[in-house]
């Protein structure tokens, strides 16, 4: 599908990089190899030596004894780690409230944009909230992807408590019989606090109305190193993270953080953003993905 | 999570205790870990190597300096090299002899380029310069309007039109010669290292308006990528900096060595908030120190020194633990923090403080109300402050801007704090945590009001309601649980 098309391509440079392993016999240095890419890939020096070990059980009981068929073997195991989840966006409620968190700059607004086109498209009624009301123009950035995608929009004044904008549009959606909401969050360091507190309380608020919070997503830029971890920890403990988005994949970055994610908390990844057009998204694919991410 | 580099030192180290010198092999061991903890801090791998390269030809053979034991040694070693790795050349902006001095951002999407944009102006602003900006960024909805908003907020115009980034920026270039602005800088879109074609467009952009810096705007978050966006936007544009975004986060920021090796040109500025001046030059040594996972360790140490006069500090010491502290000495050692910088900066340079605490936002603006409070009362009152009745509380609080609700707080508060004091004090020598340094004793007040809420209104955009009033955790420094803080025992 798209993914893989859009990856090779994008990645025409760095393509081969493993090329070189895969004519030799397995030796020391093959294995060092495999554990670098990973490592290169952003999956941490932890999940890498996890992975490696795991693969040279596999390949000394079933007598793998070439390059090539161990990175076929890698492939494999990675997408099976990644792969079997239920990856369907869940949209029970009246209206079913679909929240968007992470830190600043991963590209939650966009994501939102480009969802909110694909449920328009499948022919259901969305509301945007515009619950980033800290950021210069976030709503106006919102609002213009209401526009692109015909979803219907509400926003409060900026600076206006995001709790109660994100409240105001599920009463709204409610009143008016459309049953998904899709709330953007404002960016936030999950150090902080304060602003930590603050997510808690929108998530809070979210399902206290007639509205069901049914998906809580973490959106995840590609090129995040080992600090995506901490970022799941924190915003999970605080809103009870229901999947992940991993944005930017059209480009360089590889995401190998989400695998560490994945592994250490369970949750899945649900979505992949490929660009900055309405329909770049897809569902995440862990096949596409572990070739991906070795290639 | 992430063991300290100087923690899993120790190990290696306790069994080569007594040893003049450090043999080939513990420096391998050594090496190894040092790999680790920079493959942990995002340093990119091929950086790796040739860093530990470099501290391999520093260790092996070197004799271990009398005060220090081989952990200190190679910590040094290894600090000293992050540090000249990072720092070295470090970067002075020059104005043309003909305005404007023109500036280029670029980066990835969601790297900051905007709101750093806002930052820099600010930044010159305070420079006495006359900045303006250039939003050319017309792919990301609402970008151009999130620019004006902020050059709004910090009276910096905004120049801007619907039609193709190339020119925008050119007449952006030329509307600030026309209005006699010092300084132009220009934001551009998010683009993909990978993307031909927007790599292309930035390159024209360059070529139209001939910036004298061109800064590469860089996420501390990033991972390993950074090396292939830093090459690729250098070949397109011949960077002069980085402008290294969200310091103010948890990672530890290895990607600002990987840009700076595969680049060589200097981090000239890091963004260190969400407040449009929380924007300074970049600190290699802080940042080192980071990646090594030690706090600013070394920073706070020398600052402490610096500001701490050793007398005072010393005279201050001996009336605390006497219980004569007065509101005199607190608003001493209050200035005396202010001296050391931004409170919530100096609490997340120190390692070892617990998350929650390293988050605990401190208002820099409560240390001026708490100035103000103090210096509204009389020396009796100072010394005495049982005296302040319900008048004298009026009275202070006019003077000092405040309401006198305020004012009593800040007196429960040093109270409470006096009361610590004493209790410390009486525990005499041999109790609690021992040895007492002299002259460290700089940062041990918890200052007042830290517990209080702070509301995203001081930000940049003002926001109105919103803020919660619960769960901020009370300020206290580590180690201080039982009243005793020493810079010295942080090791």
């Amino acid at each position: 599908m798209v993914l893989r098309d859009r990856l090779s391509s994008a990645r025409g440079a760095f393509s081969g990089f493993l090329s070189s392993v895969v004519s030799r016999g397995v030796d020391d240095a093959v294995w060092e190899e495999l554990e670098e890419a990973l490592i290169l890939a952003d999956a941490g020096v932890g999940t890498a030596t996890a992975l490696i070990d795991q693969i040279k059980d596999r390949a000394k009981a079933e007598k793998v004894a070439d390059a090539e068929r161990l990175l076929a073997l890698l492939k494999a195991t990675l997408a099976d780690e990644l792969g079997g989840r239920d990856l369907t966006l869940r949209a029970d409620g009246n209206p079913a409230v679909w929240l968007f968190v992470g830190v600043n700059g991963v590209g939650k607004t966009t994501t939102i944009g480009k969802l909110a086109a694909r449920e328009v498209q499948g022919g259901r009624r969305v509301v945007l909230a515009a619950g980033d009301t800290f950021r210069a123009a976030a709503a106006e950035q919102l609002g213009q992807w209401a526009d692109r995608s015909g979803a219907e929009f509400i926003r409060g004044a900026e600076g206006a408590d995001p709790s109660s904008v994100i409240y105001d549009a599920i009463e709204h959606a409610a009143a008016t019989g459309v049953p998904l909401v899709m709330a953007d969050t404002a960016g936030r360091l999950h150090n902080r606090t304060n602003l930590m507190e603050e997510l808690a309380k929108i998530h809070r608020v979210a399902g206290k109305g007639p509205g069901t919070v049914a998906e809580v997503l973490l959106v995840i830029d590609a090129s995040t190193g080992q600090n995506g971890l901490a970022q799941a920890r924190r915003f999970t403990e605080t809103a009870e993270l229901t999947g992940v988005v991993l944005t930017k994949l059209d480009g360089s970055a590889k995401g190998g953080i989400v695998l560490a994610v994945q592994d250490e908390l369970d949750i899945p990844v649900k979505l992949v953003g490929l660009g900055e057009g309405l329909d770049d998204l897809v569902e995440f694919d862990a096949d596409e993905f572990a070739e991906a991410l070795l290639s | 999570m992430f063991d300290t580099l100087s923690n899993r030192f120790e190990g290696i180290f306790k069994r080569m205790r007594g040893l003049g010198t450090l043999r080939e092999s513990d420096v391998d061991e050594v090496l190894r870990e040092i790999r680790l903890a920079l493959l942990e801090a995002d340093v990119n791998l091929h950086v790796v190597r040739g860093f530990q390269d470099r501290v391999r030809q520093r260790c092996v053979g070197a004799e271990v300096h009398k005060a220090l034991d081989p952990v200190q040694q190679v910590i040094k070693f290894v600090h000293e090299e992050l540090i000249a790795t990072l720092g070295g050349e470090t970067l002075e902006i020059a104005h043309p002899a003909k305005p404007p001095t023109v500036v280029l951002l670029a980066g990835l999407q969601g790297s900051g380029k905007t709101t750093n944009a806002a930052k820099l102006a600010s930044w010159f602003k305070q420079q006495g310069r006359n900045p303006m900006l250039v939003g050319a960024d017309l792919q990301r909805p609402a970008a151009v309007e999130q620019l004006r908003t902020l050059g709004e907020s910090i009276g910096v115009p905004v120049f801007s039109e619907p039609s193709d980034p190339v020119a925008v920026a050119r007449r952006g270039a030329a509307e600030a010669v026309a209005s006699s602005r010092d300084v132009v800088i220009c934001d551009t879109a998010g683009r993909l290292a990978i993307d031909e074609e927007m790599m292309e467009q930035v390159g024209q952009i360059s070529d139209a308006i001939e910036p004298h810096y061109t800064f590469l705007v860089v996420d501390a978050m990033t991972g390993q990528d950074a090396v292939t966006v830093a090459e690729s936007f250098h070949a397109v544009l011949e960077l002069d900096g980085v402008i290294l975004t969200k310091v103010d986060g948890d990672a530890r920021g290895g990607a600002a060595l990987s840009v700076k090796e595969v680049v060589g040109r200097p981090i000239a500025f890091s963004s260190t908030g969400e407040k449009i001046d929380e924007f300074e030059l970049f600190h290699p040594d802080r940042v080192a120190s980071r990646i090594l996972g030690m706090g600013d360790m070394l920073t706070l140490i020398e600052k402490a020194e610096e500001v701490y006069e050793e007398a005072e500090a010393e005279a201050a010491a001996a009336k605390l633990l006497e219980g004569e502290f007065t509101l005199e000495d607190f608003l001493e050692q209050m200035r005396q923090l202010k001296k050391m910088g931004s409170l919530q900066n100096l609490v997340g340079m120190l390692p070892g403080v617990p998350p929650d605490l390293r988050d605990a936002e401190i208002e820099d603006d409560r240390i001026a109300q708490v100035e103000a409070i103090i210096c509204s009362m009389t020396p009796e009152e100072r010394a005495a402050p049982r005296m302040i009745d319900g008048s004298r509380r009026q009275r202070i609080a006019v003077g000092s801007g405040t309401r006198p609700s305020e004012v009593s707080q800040l007196l429960r508060q040093f109270s409470e704090v006096q009361r610590m004091m004493k209790k410390m004090g009486n525990k005499g020598p041999g109790s609690g945590r021992g040895k007492r340094k002299k002259g460290r004793k700089g940062g041990r007040v918890t200052p007042p009001g830290t517990r209080q809420n702070k509301s995203r209104g001081s930000r940049v955009t003002p926001p109105g309601g919103g803020e919660n009033k619960s769960g901020k955790p009370k300020l206290t420094l580590p180690g201080l649980e039982d009243g005793e803080f020493d810079l010295s025992s942080l090791r």
